[in-house]
């Protein structure tokens, strides 16, 4: 379990690696990167100080390994739009997107799965076509277009709910549905086909035959073996909710990191969109993680066949 | 399968007669709704410039935020005046035309790394593997609006970038397609046949390949119309003066409580033609996967 | 003294066995200095249990499996590197016939199509005169005309068999080296596809490397038999002679376990221990943990394949009338 655990890390040390090597290569060629961090209207001789202070004259090879230092001790350079830290400005943003992406993950979860696997063990039946056909909708309509659909039933017609800002809890009621309608989607989706695989195997049908009752069937010996894929699913969702927080933070005007990140890229405020970045590469690489080691504590053959 | 040589196989009738005898039979009424939209959207796709009864930037100063089923303007007017309908055409164009070229840039691109990969093993393998997790790794959207973010938005980029979403997928089936081909497979007895091994990826791993691979670009070609429609929604997708679904959404949303038409008709095609997508793809898989039948 | 139509001198494939990620790599040694060859038209039987290396020794003959030492020559010629332009013409003179037709066989085209494919490869026949070459193929291996139109999976396992082999017969090659290929079919059929290669063989005099672990079936249709164990051959003899009397107490024991119909099988050598692991082999004679003549010298010294008899050798330190050894 050890050396399975170590080489996992490994991996994601080697993935965050990667992903900070990506915005090296991109920041460089995009530009001066003197210029991107001091902004457009700077004098000369500033830009040529800040170039020996950071050591950009030095070879290219010298400079990625600054720059992974600096990464490391937290310093993504000044938002050229706040002057202000860009770490600093992320770090403020994160409580306002935590606030919508975790009630959201938790609808996903507490509706999809127990959706999906309803609908599993009721083939045929109304509540089965009906998860089929919402998750299906809940997929394919965008999320912009859900928002926005949102908006215009229940705050321009009906005058229930704000359309924006994040005064109230009742403000960030429409924003977190809008989030969660789409994962409990495919959660719903996934969650059904795996536990349909699981139930058409025969440990199941000689689980029933041994005498079990139909609900521990279900609860000790089926549940257990789905989770392995909605564990999977789950692991990928968490580790991309900042993407889905995005659009939806935009439309709603929601104060956080996804709206942050859109006006960054529209003012190419770099220092602020690389902080971002890598933030959300770690916290996939992260989740990714604990997926994993779930995984091999879950099923015990992915930790035999890694062991040796 | 019976392995005695006196029962005999059922012979398939003349497959291409089959085929449409099969369709007629064996297509469920949603899927042919579905296929019939898709078909739809291709042809306005193609004929957009004989179909449009306006120019994308015309302004009718007139006939400002007009509503649907005027007889000059029959899904209305946007604010400064310029036909829905029009735009809507152009739109489906530009995004079918993202879609359709992303898709296939990416199917190729993954289909060759994947092969490549099977190929030569050792550290092609390594190398393709390691990129192949590290897409997966990243939120496809963050990273198209971090590279958009250096570079600025042009349309040539939002092709190249949509071109690499989802090509991970394709490297993986096809390198497992691949691998089981060649191992004791029909791939390596061609080789022993001696057969150039341009012969054995074209002739054969390639064909038989080609089935999933199909699958797998109808289950991307809708996520790269949500992709570029939400990127084109944010502004930093398409840009003006071109039109795109998302981008028509996108300028639309401010109209939303005086004129909802603007929005309403782009989204409703986005929303039509990703489910129509995803249905008639499910149900392509079924039908090609002989394991399912 | 016709010369061998293909000869394999000291072949040695060696390959390294990882275990897991951070394990230290074992060697395997899976044929282990074999020498032997094959006169036109004979057919040779290779016998042995699974790990004996007698796959591995098959394509080491047809060049698909390199070698860490040791020589194939077909023809006179030494064996082109696999992969290259002439490797892949010589394939139109050897063919190998593997043990899954299924697999063998690529599901998207009708048996006629592929058993086509190497004349196509090898451009071998005007395009108009290919179909009748196809034809006389199929009939030969006793699949019916109507069948050329089916794909793979429509035919039964026989079927696909022989389809197979009608490929590796179109090119008219002079060699055919089939591993296991009827292991996979059931008892019935296994008897008609052997005796349709006999047949074959003879009537073409194609020369033949059969390889398969079971006696019975190689009983049938190889003039001479030799016999694998752990990478090495440890005896080599005419099909009837290693048959009526075996020298080697490996092939003494394979041998009494064939049941000859009409009679009780009595008399049977049960073998104590496991069947080998190539990674770990037993010090000295490889066989000598199973064998129950074995003395002091087996478990320290190797014994080499020497000469018996009149074309016979045996790699044995307990049969008399050896002579000078042959190969180490």
């Amino acid at each position: 379990m050890i050396r399975f655990v170590f080489t996992r890390l490994l991996r994601a040390f080697i993935t965050i690696l990667a992903v900070v090597t990506f915005a090296f290569v991109v920041l460089r060629m995009s530009g001066d990167p003197a210029q991107v961090m001091l902004g457009p209207d700077v004098p000369q001789d500033a830009v040529d100080a800040f170039r020996k202070a950071w050591g950009l004259d030095q070879p290219l090879w010298i400079q990625y390994l600054a720059y992974i230092r600096s990464i490391f001790t937290g310093d993504f350079g000044v938002s050229m739009r706040d002057k202000a830290s860009a770490l600093q400005l992320v770090l403020e943003r994160i409580p306002a997107t935590l606030q919508l992406t975790i009630p959201a993950l938790v609808l996903k979860l507490l509706i999809g799965i127990p959706a999906g696997v309803y609908a599993a063990l009721h083939r045929q039946s109304i509540i089965d076509r009906g998860v089929i056909m919402l998750s299906i909708l809940g997929f394919t309509i965008p999320s912009f277009v859900m928002g926005l659909l949102l908006v215009l039933i229940f705050s321009v017609s009906l005058g229930l709910l704000p359309s924006g800002g994040q005064d109230t809890w009742m403000h960030g009621l429409l924003p977190t549905i809008t989030m969660s309608i789409g994962g409990i989607g495919i959660l719903a989706r996934f969650s059904r086909s795996a536990m349909i695989e699981v139930m058409g195997q025969p440990y199941i049908r000689t689980a029933s035959a041994k005498g079990l009752k139909w609900p521990d069937v279900v609860w000790q010996h089926a549940l257990p073996n789905a989770a392995v894929p909605i564990v999977t699913i789950v692991g990928f969702m968490v580790g991309s909710l900042i993407a889905g927080a995005v659009v939806v933070e935009s439309i709603f005007s929601w104060p956080g990191i996804g709206r942050l990140l859109v006006v960054s890229v529209a003012n190419r405020d770099l220092a602020v969109v690389q902080c971002i970045l890598l933030m959300i590469a770690a916290t996939m690489v992260i989740s990714n993680l604990i997926v994993d080691v779930l995984y091999g504590w879950l099923d015990p053959r992915l930790r035999a066949q890694t062991a040796h | 399968m019976s392995s005695t040589d006196m029962a005999q196989a059922q012979p398939q009738s003349g497959r291409t007669a089959g085929v449409f005898s099969t369709l007629r039979r064996n297509v469920p009424l949603s899927i042919g709704l579905g296929m019939l939209w898709l078909v739809t959207m291709v042809l306005v796709a193609i004929f957009a410039d004989l179909l449009r009864p306006y120019g994308i930037t015309a302004m009718d100063l007139a006939n400002r935020l007009a509503t649907p089923g005027n007889v000059k303007h029959w899904l209305g007017t946007d604010e400064l005046g310029r036909d829905v309908l029009a735009r809507l055409i152009q739109s489906i164009r530009v995004s079918l035309v993202i879609a359709f070229s992303a898709t296939i840039l990416s199917a190729v691109f993954g289909t060759v790394l994947g092969f490549a990969a099977a190929k030569f093993r050792g550290w092609v393998e390594h190398l393709v593997l390691v990129l192949a997790d590290f897409q997966a790794a990243l939120p496809f959207l963050i990273m198209s609006l971090a590279v958009l973010a250096f570079f600025g938005s042009s349309m040539l980029l939002i092709v190249c970038l949509m071109g690499f979403y989802g090509w991970e997928r394709y490297a993986r089936i096809a390198r497992g397609l691949a691998i089981s081909a060649s191992a004791q497979g029909y791939a390596s007895a061609v080789v022993q046949l001696g057969a150039t091994p341009f012969r054995v990826y074209f002739r054969h791993i390639l064909p038989n390949v080609a089935s999933t691979l199909i699958v797998s670009m109808t289950l991307t070609f809708p996520e790269i119309i949500l992709m570029e429609s939400g990127l084109s929604f944010l502004g930093l997708g398409v840009q003006p003066p071109e039109t795109s679904l998302g981008n028509m959404v996108g300028f639309g949303r401010e109209y939303l409580t005086r004129a909802p038409w603007i929005m309403l008709a782009p989204a409703v095609v986005i929303m039509l033609t990703t489910l129509s997508i995803s249905l008639v793809g499910d149900w392509l898989r079924d039908k090609l996967d002989p394991t399912v039948r | 003294m016709t010369a061998p139509l293909i000869k394999a001198d000291s072949l040695t494939r060696v390959y390294q066995l990882r275990r897991g990620l951070f394990g230290k790599p074992t060697p395997v040694r899976a044929v282990d200095g074999v020498s032997l060859s094959v006169m036109p038209g004979e057919a040779l039987g290779i016998v042995g249990e699974s790990g004996s290396g007698k796959s591995t020794l098959g394509r080491m003959l047809l060049g698909i499996d390199p070698g860490q030492s040791g020589t194939v020559t077909f023809e006179g010629k030494s064996m082109p590197t696999f992969g290259t332009a002439e490797w892949r013409a010589l394939r139109a003179q050897m063919q190998l016939v593997y043990q899954d037709p299924l697999a063998a066989l690529d599901r998207r085209l009708t048996i006629a199509a592929q058993i086509g494919e190497p004349l196509d490869i090898h451009d071998l026949l005007p395009k108009d005169e290919r179909p009748a070459r196809v034809e006389a193929l199929m009939a030969a291996v006793g699949l019916r005309h109507d069948q050329a139109d089916r794909y793979p999976h429509e035919l039964s396992g026989g079927q696909r068999q022989r389809a197979v082999i009608a490929r590796a017969l179109a090119t008219r090659p002079k060699l055919l080296v089939c591993d296991e290929p009827v292991s996979a079919l059931d008892v019935s059929i296994q008897a008609q596809v052997v005796n349709m290669l006999c047949d074959l063989q003879e009537d073409n005099g194609i020369a033949m490397v059969f390889i398969s672990h079971d006696l019975k079936v190689v009983r049938n249709i190889a003039d001479r038999v030799a016999v694998m164990y752990l990478g090495r051959i440890v005896e080599e003899a005419s099909s009837d002679v290693i048959f009526a009397a075996p020298k080697h107490p490996y092939t003494q024991a394979l041998v009494s376990s064939v049941p000859v119909p009409g009679k009780p099988l009595v008399g049977r050598t049960i073998l104590q221990g496991e069947p080998p692991n190539p990674a770990n082999r037993p010090s000295g004679c490889a066989f000598h943990p199973r064998c129950p003549l074995a003395a002091d010298i087996c478990r320290t010294t190797v014994p080499a394949l020497r000469t018996i008899g009149v074309q016979r050798t045996a790699a044995c330190h307990l049969v008399e009338g050896a002579d000078a050894p042959l190969a180490a």
